[in-house]
């Protein structure tokens, strides 16, 4: 395989997978349980998701390492595998894909709140990243996907973290933005212009957002991104908002209707597409037939 | 500045060794407890969630301002009695049982103690029993569930249910909130309200306390 950011500098569009939770719930997974145990218990559930995922039309599979951090594991007193819990994860996903994809260790927040507004000093949380992105790099992840994060702080000290560990190793870094009357902050206050700043100088190589958020947002999420970023930009949204309304959490928005507006994404210059809460390999699938679809016409 | 004011400023600024030290001078200056309490700490934080409800400050901001609310609440605590001492009333707050998710649950205690409230928090993973019976040792006005999960709010009914059977319901408001509530889903398990962040919360409590 070429190495993933020559490829983005090449000017491809690659495509990452979909939601890993939302597969986990569907095979049995109980609430309450931590999430990341299933690496110990069933590394072949989680090889399956990854081949569903590479069947689809994946080039870029997560690892289910979202909560592998220390400080996270520790609510399961799980803190003391963290290793074992996050090398699993990056097996599993090697052995299903081989090199047919790249495996992207998903890095998701600590958790806490830092200091001087939480509790927890930086210190600790930046050597609880320093700790996981140690164990996915040492078994080979081809890059590391610090997601879903508010604050700028945690999210500069996850990047640093990588770079601390591996200087070349690519690192994309995307925070969750909710919708205000002011525009699109994350809950933490961060602007999208604020993060394309503070995540590019923290040396991160893809920039973007994920979760919070169904596609039509997401699509102008994306434009304030192509507007106030020069690195590639990465956009993985939710299907829709969850529904609880009959019990089941259902997520609305349909393959279809997301697949459609992965074209408003295209034309933004968005470089990796991909999904997260609620998209599953059939959302993949239909994302997959619409990058083809316009890249074959446009070439 | 009015040294009440000044508090108040040093409050909204969110630092809280000065409002430590200018509670403190305002004190040595003979300024009432009571005007203290309410015309500088609590008159900062009805600012401060003003300006978040309008998105002109975000949690950081608000966090850093109930931090500073406590450093001026620690000065005055050793003075304040009888009435004085009262707070607004207690609220007992938790993250249900099953569910190991507090962020959002810790930032609604800190805003209700920002806003004088004595706020007894059970933590995460709390059974529904936990729930009445620290309601009923406390003399509670509130219960706050908290649940991140679609699986376990289901808890939150339970506990309405309970506070049913022991005729607590209306005496002890019930209030619910995290990522996957919803208005609806509050009426449905006969909670009193759903609250969509911490500042909702506490406009919630105040309501039912007929604080205004």
């Amino acid at each position: 395989m070429r190495p993933l950011l020559d490829r983005l500098s090449d000017g491809e569009v690659l495509l990452a997978d979909g939601a890993m939770g939302t597969m986990l719930f569907a095979s049995g997974l109980k609430p309450g349980q931590c999430p990341e145990k299933v690496n110990l218990d069933r590394p072949q559930l989680l090889r399956q998701i990854a081949s569903l995922y590479l069947d689809a039309g994946s080039d870029i599979i997560s690892t289910n390492t979202f909560g592998g951090s220390p400080l996270k594991l520790a609510q399961y007193d799980l803190d003391d595998r963290i290793e074992e819990i996050n090398a699993t994860a990056v097996r599993a996903a090697r052995e299903a894909v081989g090199d047919d994809a790249y495996v992207a260790a998903s890095i998701g927040p600590c958790g806490r709140l830092l200091e001087p507004y939480g509790d927890t000093s930086p210190d600790i949380v930046a050597e609880g990243f320093r700790r996981q992105i140690k164990a996915v790099v040492a078994e080979g992840v081809d890059a590391v996907f610090i997601e879903t994060m508010t604050d700028l702080t945690e999210a500069t000290l996850a990047i640093k973290a990588a770079r601390d560990i591996s200087p070349t190793i690519p690192v994309s870094a995307t925070m969750t933005f909710d919708i205000t009357s002011k525009g699109f902050y994350t809950i933490m206050g961060v602007s999208v212009e604020q993060a394309c700043q503070n995540l590019a100088d923290a040396g991160t190589d893809i920039i973007g957002s994920n979760c919070g958020n169904g596609i039509e947002n997401m699509v102008k999420i994306a434009a304030e991104f192509a507007k106030h970023s020069s690195l590639p930009v990465i956009i993985q949204s939710n299907a829709g908002l969850p529904d609880i309304s009959g019990g089941t959490t259902v997520y609305a928005e349909s393959p279809d209707f997301m697949a459609a507006r992965c074209c408003q994404l295209l034309d933004l210059g968005v470089r990796i597409i991909g999904g997260c809460c609620g998209t599953t390999p059939e959302h993949i699938a239909a994302f997959r037939k619409t990058i083809n679809d316009r890249l074959g016409i446009e070439k | 500045m009015d040294i009440l004011e000044n508090i108040s400023q040093s409050l909204q600024n969110g630092e809280p060794d000065t409002v430590a030290e200018l509670t403190g001078k305002a004190l040595d200056d003979g300024v009432p407890v009571k005007e203290l309490l309410h015309k500088g700490l609590l008159s900062g934080m009805e600012v401060v969630g003003e300006r978040f409800k309008a998105h002109e400050i975000f949690l950081p901001d608000v966090l850093l301002a109930a931090k500073a609310m406590y450093a001026g609440m620690e000065v005055l605590k050793p003075l304040m009695v009888g009435e004085e001492a009262a707070t607004s009333g207690t609220v007992v707050i938790g993250t249900v049982q099953g569910d190991l998710h507090d962020i959002g649950k810790n930032l609604v205690g800190i805003m209700l103690r920002g806003a004088g409230f004595n706020v007894v928090d059970l933590g995460k993973d709390v059974p529904p029993e936990r729930f009445i019976e620290e309601a009923q040792r406390t003399g509670a006005r509130v219960i706050g569930m908290s649940a991140l999960l679609t699986t376990t709010m289901p808890v939150m009914g339970l506990v309405v249910n309970l506070a049913r059977e022991r005729g607590l319901l209306g005496k002890v408001k019930i209030i619910v909130g995290g990522a996957p509530l919803s208005d609806e889903y509050a009426q449905q398990i006969g909670a009193d309200a759903y609250c969509f962040d911490g500042m909702n919360a506490v406009d919630c409590v105040k309501g039912f306390l007929g604080i205004n």
